[in-house]
């Protein structure tokens, strides 16, 4: 009798579902999924070698680019570090915008996620749905630096400056024009901090949306439930950490167990799963949206109340306002040197972490003295999650493959960088 | 070949050209009303640039595949890749035949319709799995395996649905199965065999392989399955298959369990005889183009089905429910409190 072999199917790094550019190489008897080999290193682009060539502040852009769904969270860890060595203190206006900025951040990490996980197992609308509430919070980061998705807003010492006192509109065009233009720009009639605190009370019926079509929904818990369960011990072991960690019902979060910016000042409750499955972590998921609500809500509610400097008044590693260059000499100079050789930061190594939508996100730093690091490491929560990948699949259909690519919320850039 | 003869062959190619047409023109549109619909259900405004509001997208569609490359794939079998679009799109099409639109309107009013659409629907399997097996792909492999799988399982839910119309019937002819629905809204067979009405749909839609059943074509998992390796004018021939299909289901379901082309206020007092309660054509294509839209309607709300869970559904819920509303429907037959028709 001839031997029966298993099959061997490339699944990515040109697939729908492959999240970017993962590749997996599949061993299938049938359907059931026998191994899975995650090859990764299809999106390296060096991001820790280059910023050991550029002066400090040059490399923030890069760290927008490691998880491209989570760009403010990535450039906190990396100021931190640099504060951290330089001992700057951060004051506490720009440390409420930090915190304001990191929550609505972790809505876009999390929208992109629900959207990308329904749409993995089949339900198309969740994505869409999604998606409109992304661009709303696209805005407030265009509105504060510029840029929808890169955002290098997130400075040393602070942020690049303070809200925008006026909320910029949709101009009319051809495709938006009377009635239509009206309601896009209802909420854009004040300033950012209004416009964010009408999307922070109208989002939680928004999530009650996405609920509607997908918790109780028995499609979706016949997809979810029980697939790719890890229990506590072994997600500690893999190192998980964020949602897939709380998802297996440990305890986990550094906002709350090393708070850094004003994490400790607000109000919101970890959220943790029971089953530590696809289910459970998209529960984990859908609350920490309700909960980052929470702490914009309050965050809007300090910043509307309490003015003051959002960068230190440190021209060694702050540069000077445009008006002060205009009539004094020191400026000019600081100015100069600030943009060409940038600053030296202190010898000396550090660890700073954050608590990135997808985990902790850390950066370790070790400077020699000079205005470049000596060497950035930057710990990325996607690839410890990636690499349980084998085993959270073992077992599972080929149809569960991108339920649990979903539920590791994997972005390419943070896993190869 | 005598004048009689080559008259009836002309009239019986005008009256195919009559049905084929606008089953094509309705599939150009059905395209266009599922990325409208469904774009609506998504808070997006869907195809709205080629033509008055999108109108002319359809065409756009169409030429775009056909002046495109058929791409053989390397070592693909030739003969069998080019027979598996015609294969799964010939039965959508001839399945058409035995329709009746209205009392007086079918192109081939024979005395086992039912049977004759039973076998063609089953027909269409055969380019999914021919499409799949010539393709020289895992992943169009796959999803020919899904396909048969799923088929063969959806087959025995569906036929044992349509035996229960049979029972209150008394016909097979699709004509006869209308006509014995007289009698106004309540009358129609959806009521005492409101277990097989939906379970017949449901079926149709795992048949057509249309969401949360479209595991043949499984966008996430295996692209675009059992036509993943096909472009241009053959992938388009797939597509019009498709969407016959998925017409031909919802006329079926139509006609069956809905009353066809009668009118649900027949019976009705104050009406009398007024056009609205009266059969008419328009009946037949309203209640057909509710059931399209059901289609749709489902892509737009639920997740995609596991392979194996589809399987389940199919054996251990929809059979055994089928097998018991059977007899429930012979008992209410047996005991005359469903009249049988005809």
């Amino acid at each position: 009798m001839a031997e029966i072999r298993n099959y061997t199917m490339n699944f990515g790094p040109q697939h729908p579902a492959a999240h970017g550019v993962l590749r997996l190489i599949l061993e299938l008897d049938g359907e059931t999924v026998v191994r899975a080999d995650p090859h990764v290193g299809l999106l390296h682009r060096a991001t820790e070698k280059l910023a050991e060539s550029k002066p400090f502040n040059h490399s923030i852009g890069y760290m927008d680019r490691l998880d491209y769904v989570s760009m403010m969270c990535n450039e906190h860890a990396y100021v931190r570090a640099i504060e951290n060595l330089l001992g700057v203190e951060v004051p506490e206006r720009a440390q409420y915008i930090r915190t304001l900025f990191d929550e609505i951040t972790r809505l876009l990490n999390h929208l992109m996620w629900i959207g990308a996980n329904a749409l993995d197992l089949g339900a198309m609308t969740v994505f869409l749905y999604a998606f409109r509430e992304r661009e709303q919070l696209m805005d407030c980061y265009e509105a504060v630096s510029g840029a929808r998705l890169h955002a290098t807003y997130y400075r040393p010492g602070g942020v690049y400056r303070d809200l925008p006192e006026v909320m910029p509109k949709i101009a009319e065009s051809r495709w938006r024009k009377g009635k239509d233009l009206k309601r896009s720009n209802a909420w854009r009639e004040g300033s950012l901090l209004d416009f964010i605190e009408q999307f922070a009370v109208d989002f939680d019926s928004k999530v009650d949306d996405y609920e509607t079509l997908l918790t109780d929904n028995r499609i979706w818990k016949q997809r979810t439930v029980g697939i790719g369960a890890v229990s506590p011990e072994r997600a500690l072991q893999l190192g998980f950490t964020g949602p897939m960690l709380r998802g297996s019902g440990v305890e986990w979060d550094l906002r709350k167990h090393q708070p850094y910016a004003k994490y400790a000042d607000v109000d919101f409750d970890i959220v943790v799963g029971l089953n530590g499955d696809c289910y459970d972590r998209y529960l984990v998921r859908v609350e920490e949206m309700r909960q980052s609500n929470r702490i914009i809500k309050q965050c809007v509610n300090w910043l509307r109340s309490n003015s003051g400097p959002v960068m230190p008044k440190n021209f060694k590693i702050v540069p000077p306002s445009r008006e002060q260059m205009k009539s004094d000499m020191e400026a000019t100079i600081h100015h100069f040197k600030l943009f060409t050789e940038g600053y030296c930061v202190p010898e000396g190594e550090t660890y700073a972490a954050v608590e990135a939508p997808k985990g902790e996100f850390g950066c370790y730093l070790i400077s020699d003295g000079a205005n470049k690091p000596f060497r950035v490491h930057l710990r990325a929560p996607g690839f410890a999650h990636l690499s349980a990948m084998n085993e959270m699949i073992k077992g599972h259909m080929l149809g569960d493959v991108p339920a649990i690519i979903g539920t590791q919320d994997i972005v390419f850039g943070e896993v190869d960088r | 070949m005598d004048m009689q003869s080559l008259m009836t062959l002309l009239l019986t190619v005008g009256k195919i050209l009559l049905i084929v047409v606008p089953l094509i023109l309705t599939v150009a549109y059905y395209t266009y009303a599922e990325r409208k619909v469904i774009g609506y259900m998504q808070s997006r405004l869907g195809p709205n640039r080629v033509g008055p509001w999108g109108l002319l997208q359809p065409f756009a569609d169409v030429f775009k595949l056909l002046f495109k490359e058929i791409v053989l794939p390397s070592s693909a079998n030739k003969f069998l890749f080019y027979l598996a679009p015609v294969l799964s799109l010939a039965p959508a099409l001839a399945a058409w035949a035995v329709v009746p639109f209205d009392d007086w309107l079918v192109l081939a009013d024979i005395d086992a319709s039912l049977l004759y659409v039973l076998a063609l629907t089953s027909m269409g399997v055969y380019g999914v799995i021919v499409a799949g097996w010539a393709s020289n792909s895992k992943y169009a492999f796959l999803g020919a395996m899904r396909s048969a799988a799923q088929i063969v399982s959806y087959e025995i839910a569906m036929g044992f649905a349509l035996v229960g119309v049979i029972i209150v019937a008394g016909s097979i002819n699709l004509r006869e199965i209308v006509l014995a629905q007289q009698g106004g809204f309540f009358d129609w067979f959806w009521l005492p065999l409101l277990p097989l009405f939906m379970i017949y749909f449901i079926s149709g839609v795992a048949e057509t392989n249309r969401a949360p059943f479209d595991v043949a074509e499984g966008e996430s998992e295996i692209v675009a399955g059992f036509h993943v390796e096909y472009a241009g004018a053959a992938f388009a021939v797939f597509f019009l298959a498709e969407y016959a299909n998925m017409i031909l289901i919802a006329a079926l379901t139509a006609l069956m369990f809905t009353g066809g082309w009668l009118s649900p206020f027949e019976n009705v007092p104050i009406l009398g005889n007024t056009f609205i309660a009266q059969p008419h054509l328009l009946w037949f294509l309203g209640k057909m183009f509710f059931f399209m839209f059901l289609f749709l309607w489902f892509r737009a709300t639920f997740p995609r089905y596991r392979y194996d869970q589809i399987m389940r559904l199919g054996w251990k819920v929809f059979i055994p429910i089928t097998i018991v509303w059977l007899i429930a429907a012979a008992v209410f037959v047996l005991l005359g409190w469903v009249e049988q028709g005809v």
